[in-house]
């Protein structure tokens, strides 16, 4: 591995995260949620939270590092990181950029974080209530294009078209999430389980996806803890180093008016190669996936451009069995996900990862060495990141 | 009473405070579409932008093309998420490419019964949609069936 590489020079140290609650019903505020979040990573790192000199997040978060660092009492900030663009397709970008700053010496103890508090704040999948509207969102709200579901489907019905996708692959994602929260007592879904009858009876919100199909809004805060890879000796788990990290989006992917050349893509085409080749691993060596579910047509076409099976295969590898703990061929989003854990906006599918790693899940995957997160497919720029165990250093 | 395919109280299409895409609002005011195009290399550039991504020339011109073009994807959104398509029900969105202007795509809504079946490739027309009396008034490029 050449030097220009993160492979094996970050580690994960410690996770953290609140109570996960339905949308508006937090009874702290983003900000308080945020410490708390940060506070448990640093207790589970074993660190002393005024260690803590970098702070790293993405899609605006709204709670600013330096009031961060004055509120925890930072000795120093040395810093302060936002991934640009692409809402939850900046989470493992974060993590990325978190490992970059450890890696290099801009920073010894980065923490990712990620608070929402949907109560005090606006929800994502609304219109915004303004009279006039311009630029590119001009070409589409007065028709009716707004949410981001909205902004989406059309990106999946053209790959649905393309390759002849049924809607039951699309169902086996939703199945596999609420499979898994089931086992999961944070999960915002636990105890809510999920049938196939349920799901095909649930309302369309915007063909071609149902209810069960869209992500959940949710409150609370999630936090991770980076160091550099020499410091893993000291952390009081098995280590879960970072052996790659990418961001972006292929050519063009912001194109207004849905001009984007690949249209019909999760745009992770030129993403997860670069990935891919940083980790030195392929799709066969993944043993346990994260993959975010905004909807769960992202999930599929982002399962396709990392390899997992040719889009011509897709009705045959989208089943249930494919994606449940501990068995299946590619366990998928085994804490229960964005659909039926919490959506924290996909930081708690990297808690997940870790989990994996140290053998700490409520569906854990026997033995993983190679545990892989995707963040935010459809958006720009998107970003994945792979954690290997002790043995893949 | 709506003039249009959807409710009245949706936001208004208005230009930039730069007026990047004031030629095509005011375009469609005069039944015209008019599209970006690069004068040096020919590029067909949609949405508006200052550059042309192929050339980097900033010299692009308006020109008016056929408002014809095929069905390139649609959704069909039922959930409303403003307050103006509350109780409203399904509506059809598409996505339409151009194919007389290098294939560019535009969104706009698909005329006729919501709930009606809708086929990739098929061929569809421009329709301009006339709110005069709306604050700003605006035109939308809708699109019917041929």
């Amino acid at each position: 591995m050449g030097a220009r590489s993160l492979r094996g020079k970050a580690v994960v140290a410690g996770i953290g995260e609140t109570p996960y609650y339905k949308h508006g019903h937090s009874p702290d505020s983003e900000f308080k949620l945020a410490l708390k979040a940060i506070l448990a990573a640093a207790n589970d790192a074993g660190i002393n939270p005024k260690d803590i000199d970098g702070f790293a997040s993405y899609s605006n978060d709204r709670n600013d590092p330096s009031r961060l660092a004055a509120a925890l009492g930072t000795r120093e900030l040395r810093f302060s990181n936002m991934q640009w663009g692409g809402g939850g397709g900046g989470g493992a970008a974060a993590i990325g950029n978190a490992a970059a700053a450890v890696a290099t010496g801009l920073a010894d103890c980065v923490v990712v974080f990620r608070a929402l508090a949907q109560g005090q704040f606006a929800r994502f999948g609304q219109g915004q209530p303004v009279k006039t509207i311009s630029g590119d969102m001009a070409m589409q709200a007065p028709y009716g294009l707004m949410s981001p579901a909205q902004r989406y489907a059309m990106k999946c019905m053209r790959f649905m078209h393309d390759y002849d996708v049924k809607h039951e692959a699309m169902r086996a994602v939703s199945m596999a999430s609420y499979q898994h929260a089931q086992a999961n007592q944070r999960a915002v879904m636990y105890g809510r389980p999920l049938s196939e009858d349920d799901y095909d009876a649930s309302r369309w919100i915007v063909e071609p996806w149902r209810l069960f199909d869209c992500c959940q809004e949710n409150d609370g805060a999630a936090a991770i803890i980076i160091l550099p890879a020499d410091r893993a000796k000291d952390i009081p788990h098995k280590p879960s180093f970072i052996l790659g990290a990418a961001g972006g989006s292929d050519h063009r992917c912001a194109a207004p008016s849905h001009n984007h050349p690949n249209y019909a893509s999760a745009n992770f085409s030129s993403v997860a190669p670069r990935l891919y080749e940083m980790a030195g691993v392929t799709a066969s060596d993944v043993d346990v996936l994260q993959s975010y579910e905004n909807f769960t047509g992202g999930v599929m076409m982002s399962i396709v451009e990392h390899g997992f099976c040719k889009p011509e295969e897709v009705n045959e590898f989208f089943k249930p069995e494919t994606f449940y703990a501990p068995n299946g061929a590619l366990p998928l989003n085994t804490s229960g996900g964005n659909l039926a854990e919490c959506y924290m906006h996909g930081l708690e599918l990297q808690i997940e990862a870790v989990r994996q790693l140290r053998g700490t899940s409520t569906s854990q995957v026997k033995d993983p060495d190679i545990s892989m997160v995707i963040a935010g497919p459809m958006v720009t720029p998107v970003s994945n990141c792979i954690f290997g165990s002790e043995a893949t250093i | 009473m709506s003039v249009g395919y959807l409710p009245e109280g949706l936001p208004i299409p208005v230009p930039e405070n730069d007026n990047l895409s004031k030629p095509y609002w005011d375009g469609l005011m005069q039944e015209r579409l008019m599209v970006q195009r690069c004068k040096s290399c020919n590029t067909w550039i949609w949405g508006p932008e200052w550059i042309c991504h192929a050339c980097h020339s900033f010299d692009l011109e308006w020109q008016e093309i056929e408002g014809l073009g095929q069905i390139y994807s649609w959704e069909r959104p039922w959930h409303p998420v403003h307050s103006a398509l509350k109780g409203h029900g399904p509506y059809l969105i598409v996505l339409v490419e151009l194919p007389y202007a290098g294939n560019i795509r535009m969104i706009g809504n698909l005329l006729g019964r919501p709930e009606q079946e809708v086929t990739i490739g098929a061929k569809v027309k421009i329709a301009f949609e006339h709110h005069k009396d709306a604050d700003p008034p605006h035109t939308l490029a809708q699109w019917k069936l041929i």
